[in-house]
């Protein structure tokens, strides 16, 4: 069962916050962080890759993005 | 053109951008922009704010192209990419407020980020005040986000909506190519013109609106912010942005060096003045309203150009408080600071703790 962390609508730097604080919730697994801009997109997977996280897969939902993390 | 975007987003496009930006920033002012203000967002947006009527201080009067290029750049990158997304809803009104606190901070201080990076390149030390005013409320900013701040969020909306800055600055431009400036004259039908002082300083027009279309393109596209840069280094320890401010302030270095502009020293320093104190602290309060609303006020309006509707309000805050600014006698001059800009800064500071502390959402 992966997380899920719904940043749609959040301004800089709120996504990349949201996720850390998901990230620090639990050292491995999946987490899907949902986003609405390509900066945000582009700002929580480098901040999750300096964490050990990688992008599984990045996909396009309603006008933004589905982002899957994975780590462990 | 996934291969351009991959380097936009790179260590090597933020590099890229801020030495693109320090280099046309020293050309521009080569070109007859102000000394140590070859690009600066708040002195700009205060110039605009003069030629527009919103405020009569007769030496700053003058439709920057710069701006107008920075916002329909950014527009052109973010339909060129497909990244146009027009969003609003996320308390305007805050963000409307912060943008003119942000703007009466950046005037005790005489710039913007950039323009305090600018200025340390051209070699007025007073700028190291600034910086380290500008990275003080920051931090303050990074607490408040620590402790939940935060706006709420925007929703998207009609594509019209994100359209409206983008809109006013073609307005802005089709007004310039209507009532040029006459020499030696202070209007030209609606507009307001600066004779003489920094408002009569500028480069060609054509040449401010091509370079700043350029600077609004890349600006977009790697997501330049000199706040963010700070910001980030502080809450996350990331040095992706701070790479961009480091490229700015060194090409603008080795550029003046080449053209003949750097000149060491504090006192005497172009469009600047030598209050230690009051430059740190009007630049603690713009450190502090630009964190709180998310960006620097070159990153506004990057973000107005790819249709953020809450931008376009914060820009329009600065617009708006450049007017009290020097209505009130708050922006400081070459003498010093205003006569009333030591309690603005402190008014300042007091409304955007209010604003940090009241918007924050209670976590479970």
């Amino acid at each position: 069962m992966s997380r899920i962390v719904d940043a749609r609508g959040l301004s800089c730097p709120q996504p990349v916050l949201a996720t850390m604080k998901e990230i620090e919730k639990g050292p491995s697994g999946e987490i899907v962080v949902l986003v609405d801009t390509d900066t945000s997109k582009e700002n929580v997977c480098r901040a999750a890759s300096g964490k050990g996280w990688q992008a599984k897969s990045i996909t396009p939902e309603g006008s933004g993005y589905r982002i899957t993390l994975v780590k462990g | 053109m996934s291969k351009a975007l991959s380097f936009f987003a790179s260590r090597w496009g933020i590099l890229s951008a801020g030495v693109f930006i320090g280099v046309l920033a020293a050309l521009l002012q080569k070109m007859g922009n102000p000394p140590n203000m070859g690009i600066c967002v708040a002195c700009f947006e205060r110039d605009m704010a003069g030629a527009l009527g919103l405020h009569r201080a007769a030496v700053v009067q003058y439709m920057r192209p710069e701006i107008i290029g920075f916002v329909l750049g950014s527009l052109l990158a973010a339909y060129m990419f497909r990244e146009f997304r027009a969003r609003a809803g996320s308390a305007p009104i805050v963000r409307f407020i912060l943008g003119v606190f942000a703007m009466i901070g950046a005037l005790v201080f005489l710039g913007c980020p950039w323009r305090a990076l600018l200025r340390l390149a051209g070699g007025d030390g007073n700028a190291i005040f600034g910086l380290l005013g500008l990275i003080v409320g920051i931090w303050i900013g990074t607490l408040f986000l620590k402790s939940g701040y935060n706006l709420g969020r925007s929703q998207a909306t009609y594509t019209s909506v994100g359209w409206m800055l983008p809109l006013i600055m073609l307005g802005f431009l089709v007004l310039m190519l209507i009532f040029p400036q006459v020499p030696g004259q202070e209007k030209s039908g609606v507009l307001f013109y600066s004779p003489k002082g920094p408002g009569s300083m500028h480069a060609p027009l054509t040449i401010s609106l091509i370079l700043g279309l350029a600077i609004g393109f890349v600006a977009q596209k790697t997501r330049f912010c000199t706040m963010g840069a700070l910001r980030d280094l502080i809450l996350f320890r990331q040095i992706h942005l701070f790479l961009g401010v480091i490229a700015l302030l060194a090409a603008a270095f080795i550029t003046n060096l080449i053209l003949g502009q750097f000149q060491p020293g504090f006192a005497k320093q172009p469009v600047a003045h030598t209050m230690g104190l009051w430059n740190f602290g009007g630049m603690v309060l713009a450190g502090l309203a630009f964190a709180l609303a998310g960006g620097c006020p070159g990153r506004q309006l990057f973000l107005a150009g790819e249709g953020d509707g809450d931008a376009s309000v914060f820009v329009l805050g600065m617009i708006v408080g450049a007017g009290i600014s020097h209505n009130f006698g708050l922006a400081s001059s070459p003498d010093g600071v205003g006569p009333y800009g030591i309690p603005a800064v402190i008014i300042g500071l007091l409304v955007c703790c209010f604003i940090g502390f009241t918007m924050r959402e209670k976590t479970a």
